[in-house]
């Protein structure tokens, strides 16, 4: 195996998460920033946007130039701005090597500002501050959230899991904080697999995969048990789970990893007769 | 010789064991213990410290049956990849076998010093009823325990001297443990609590110092406020290592001033720690403190910046040990190179993961500063945004009494920074110029070539650990023919795959454990180590996207994600869980 081919991979998990990203609503700005790649549009702290971004991004021309493979591009449009090279090492699982604890200590601290100047304001932000994340910064690995998530510390803003379909070889990962019910979940994993289920599903109707798709209003065709898939979870004791039958927030506790699998191949997971009526 | 032999038999035991007394290092018992029978059988008789580096290379049983007086313990659990999440939590090291069989033999258990193990209430529970004579509990990047857990070592050890806990993952239970240390107790000489993340009762803390005229050594957590830690000083001047909690006041306060002048009295600090929540503005109070320090460790303050560092920094003139983050930039090096010509230690660690502030971080430059002011320097932790082999070489250069020498590229691969070349010759000048390396790190773009200089030049070396480095077989090959030290190798992300592995499979009996992770290593060639070598035990991670079902035996080429074998002389564990094969 070549060097390259080691960056390529490095790169290729930035890459995946920036297509994950554009899957997402732009509504909430943690989702963006929640992602490693989308640091390219920041490249800098909350509000107001730093002036970083442009500058930021050509000192950083040849790492990109390594670790993408892709000529380095200065453009305007910030979801091709190349990585910042730590973004790189964001994706890249247990680097670099800091201790769980020292990472936790980073990111729980409420980010002071650097310069010399806000520091007289330092004393009285902190009578008002609880403890925050600095959003841009908060990374989407996976690492993090398995460690903090488990160890009970106050870190919730992503969940991000990975979601992997029976017959589709690459994966995908999705913010399970992004969501707060079953329902969107479903509609959200569907858009995502849709293209990928219809090539592995049962030939239908075409009527027929409207209605089950065009009823994803009130139920969702992953949950309700009248597709060829079921929605799967492995909880934290390794076994593998229905998506649907306990709380919400139950299941945030407890998910580690989703999968849709093909009702046939389901076994010992009775498929669900009805669709539910879940409080979002 | 028959002159030698009778000449030692005529010794009798008790000036052999007097002897023997004066030898602390455990190395040094073991090669004791190898001269003949009686010597073997005195030695053991006499041992109060023991060191087990691999829990799982030995069992409780034989610890007894070998070393029955023995007094104190030290055991490892898991592998040290394990602090950066490459390994299950439930993975294993769990110490429970250990107290339960020292308890049921009658072992006068005085002191257990553990690292990444598992550590459950119950645990501490009996160790705390079981042994009255236990004074010290070291814990160093365990979990599985809560404050319960702590308030039975404080109800029941009614010797205690030393409770420290470093960097371990401990749920609290809002209980009052320190509250349960009873009125009686005045034992204590070091007491470290500052990874806890939840609230102490402050008052009881107080009123424990108070009474604990020996306390030499406290750190507080978080959750003790700089004007409680300034009344508890009161209390305590005689104190050697002071770790404080939050050091947030205003600085123009009475509370403030009154801290100075405590710190002022505190003649003794030689180590200090801590400011898990600072405003920098409060830092002058501890000027006073800063001209004897020998050992500072700001690293866990995110909130100072460079100028504010060196300014404490420069009153630090006889600093032998600083551990500090990257915020204090290539310049505050500089200032640290200047003023702490006694420097032996320095780890520099990242601020800021995520690349956001370039200015922050630390570079070739500020390595290259230190090196040239701080001749002493030995021991190395570096976290920078980039490296150049000129600076290496150069560093190797001034500084050849490198024991411990850790570089770390916030960028695994990326090369120098200035020719654009792999890191190897500057690697290859460390290894060269260090005679005494025991341990090192190597990151950044890397050839086979460097494993080349690692095999031929660093005699000494122990512990070594790769990351995304190498480019063939010839890499770890060059490394396990060479290294003739060699204990422990870990390597992740590297292509070293299954000639390399089974070319000189007797060195493992030679080396502690050998941790591989997302390299090219089959499952057919792990199997096949594990046939030829009982003598070790080789395990598979099997987990997370790579898992194999249960059922289905899997395919011998089939990669294996990671890999941890080690020697032992009892065999498979039998705690090992589900995702752990032993092959």
């Amino acid at each position: 195996m070549s060097a390259l081919s080691r960056e390529e991979n490095a790169a290729t998990a930035a890459i995946s998460s920036s297509e994950d990203s554009s899957s997402y609503p732009d509504d909430d700005s943690e989702l963006e920033l929640g992602l490693g790649l989308s640091l390219g549009r920041g490249g800098g702290k909350p509000p107001p946007p730093p002036a970083a971004a442009g500058g930021g991004v050509g000192s950083w021309d040849q790492y990109a130039r390594i670790l993408t493979a892709k000529a380095p591009s200065s453009s305007s449009s910030s979801s091709s701005s190349p990585p910042a090279h730590s973004a790189v090492s964001s994706q890249v699982r247990g680097w670099p090597p800091i201790a769980t604890h020292r990472i936790n200590s980073l990111v729980n601290h409420t980010k002071s500002p650097i310069t010399e100047e806000s520091a007289s304001n330092v004393d009285n932000k902190r009578k008002n501050m609880t403890v925050a994340m600095d959003k841009i910064n908060y990374r989407s690995s996976y690492t993090i959230k398995n460690v903090s998530s488990e160890r009970g510390t106050t870190l919730k803003k992503s969940l991000f899991v990975k979601v992997n379909m029976d017959g589709v070889s690459i994966g995908r990962k999705i913010n399970l904080h992004a969501h707060n019910c079953y329902e969107t979940l479903g509609q959200t994993l569907d858009h995502m697999f849709t293209l990928d289920a219809s090539a592995c599903a049962t030939r239908r109707s075409n009527v027929e995969e409207q209605v089950v798709i065009g009823g994803r209003g009130r139920h969702m065709r992953l949950l309700d048990g009248s597709s060829d898939f079921v929605l799967t979870y492995e909880d934290k004791d390794g076994d593998w789970m229905l998506v649907g039958d306990v709380p919400w927030e139950m299941f945030l506790s407890s998910v580690r990893r989703l999968r849709i699998r093909r009702t046939a191949d389901a076994n010992g997971l009775a498929p669900r007769s009805r669709g539910m009526n879940r409080e979002c | 010789m028959c002159l030698f032999r009778d000449m030692m038999s005529y010794f009798p035991e008790e000036v052999l064991e007097h002897v023997f007394d004066f030898l602390t290092s455990h190395r040094d018992r073991n090669a004791v213990s190898l001269v003949c029978k009686s010597w073997y059988s005195l030695e053991r008789f006499s041992r109060e410290k023991v060191f087990i580096g691999n829990c799982y290379a030995v069992n409780p049983e034989r610890l007894i049956a070998r070393f029955p007086r023995v007094r104190s313990l030290t055991l490892k659990g898991k592998p040290h990849f394990a602090d950066f999440n490459l390994v299950p939590h439930d993975w294993g090291g769990d110490v429970y076998p250990w107290i339960e069989a020292m308890t049921k033999n009658g072992i006068n258990l005085e002191e257990l010093r553990l690292k990444r193990m598992l550590v459950s209430d119950e645990s501490l529970e009996l160790l705390a009823k079981s042994f009255p004579n236990f004074k010290s509990l070291v814990l160093v990047s365990c979990e599985g325990f809560t404050t319960d857990g702590l308030a039975a070592i404080a109800s029941n050890c009614r010797f205690l001297r030393e409770l420290d806990l470093q960097e371990n993952e401990v749920d609290d239970r809002k209980g009052h443990w320190l509250s349960c240390f009873p009125d009686s107790c005045t034992s204590l000489v070091s007491l470290n609590f500052a990874c806890l993340k939840g609230e102490v009762n402050v008052a009881a803390l107080e009123r424990l110092v108070a009474r604990c005229h020996n306390l030499r050594s406290l750190r507080v957590n978080h959750a003790v406020p700089l004007e409680a830690l300034q009344k508890i000083l009161v209390k305590a001047p005689q104190i050697n290592d002071l770790g404080t909690g939050s050091f947030v006041h205003d600085p123009d306060s009475e509370t403030s001033k009154k801290m100075k002048n405590t710190l002022e009295n505190c003649k003794s600090v030689r180590s200090l720690s801590g400011f898990l929540d600072v405003n920098p503005h409060c830092l002058p109070a501890v000027y006073p403190i800063c001209t004897d320090l020998t050992s500072l460790n700001l690293s866990y303050a995110p909130g100072i910046y460079s100028n504010e560092l060196i300014k404490l920094i420069c009153h630090c003139k006889k600093l032998e040990r600083l551990w500090i983050l990257d915020t204090i930039g290539d310049k505050g090096l500089g200032a640290v190179a200047s003023t702490c010509k006694e420097l032996q230690e320095l780890r520099v660690f990242p601020s800021d993961l995520y690349g956001a502030d370039n200015a922050a971080a630390v570079t070739e430059e500020g390595l290259v500063s230190i090196s040239a002011g701080c001749p002493k320097l030995n021991s190395l932790l570096y976290f920078c945004q980039q490296m150049t082999n000129a600076a290496l070489i150069t560093v190797a250069k001034n500084c050849p009494n490198f024991i411990r020498f850790r570089l770390c590229t916030l960028n695994p691969v990326i090369p120098d920074a200035v020719t654009n070349l792999p890191l190897d010759e500057g690697f290859g000048a460390i290894v060269q110029s260090c005679k005494g390396l025991k341990r090192l790190s190597v990151s950044g773009r890397l050839t086979d070539q460097v494993f080349l200089y690692i095999g031929m030049y660093a005699e000494q070396l122990e512990m070594l650990s790769i990351a995304f480095a190498g480019d063939s077989d010839k890499g770890m090959l060059y490394v396990l023919n060479g290294c003739k030290k060699l204990k422990k190798l870990e390597i992740r992300d590297s292509p070293f795959g299954n000639a390399a592995l089974l070319s000189d499979m007797g060195k493992y009996e030679t080396m502690r454990s050998l941790w591989m992770s997302s390299c090219e290593v089959t499952y057919g060639a792990c199997k096949t180590l594990a046939e030829k070598m009982p003598t070790l035990n080789v395990e598979i991670i099997n987990e997370g996207e790579d898992q194999v079902e249960a059922s289905s035996s899997p395919d011998a080429r089939h990669r294996v994600e990671k890999m941890y074998l080690y020697r032992t002389l009892v065999g498979p564990r039998r705690d090992a869980p589900d995702f752990v094969w032993t092959l």
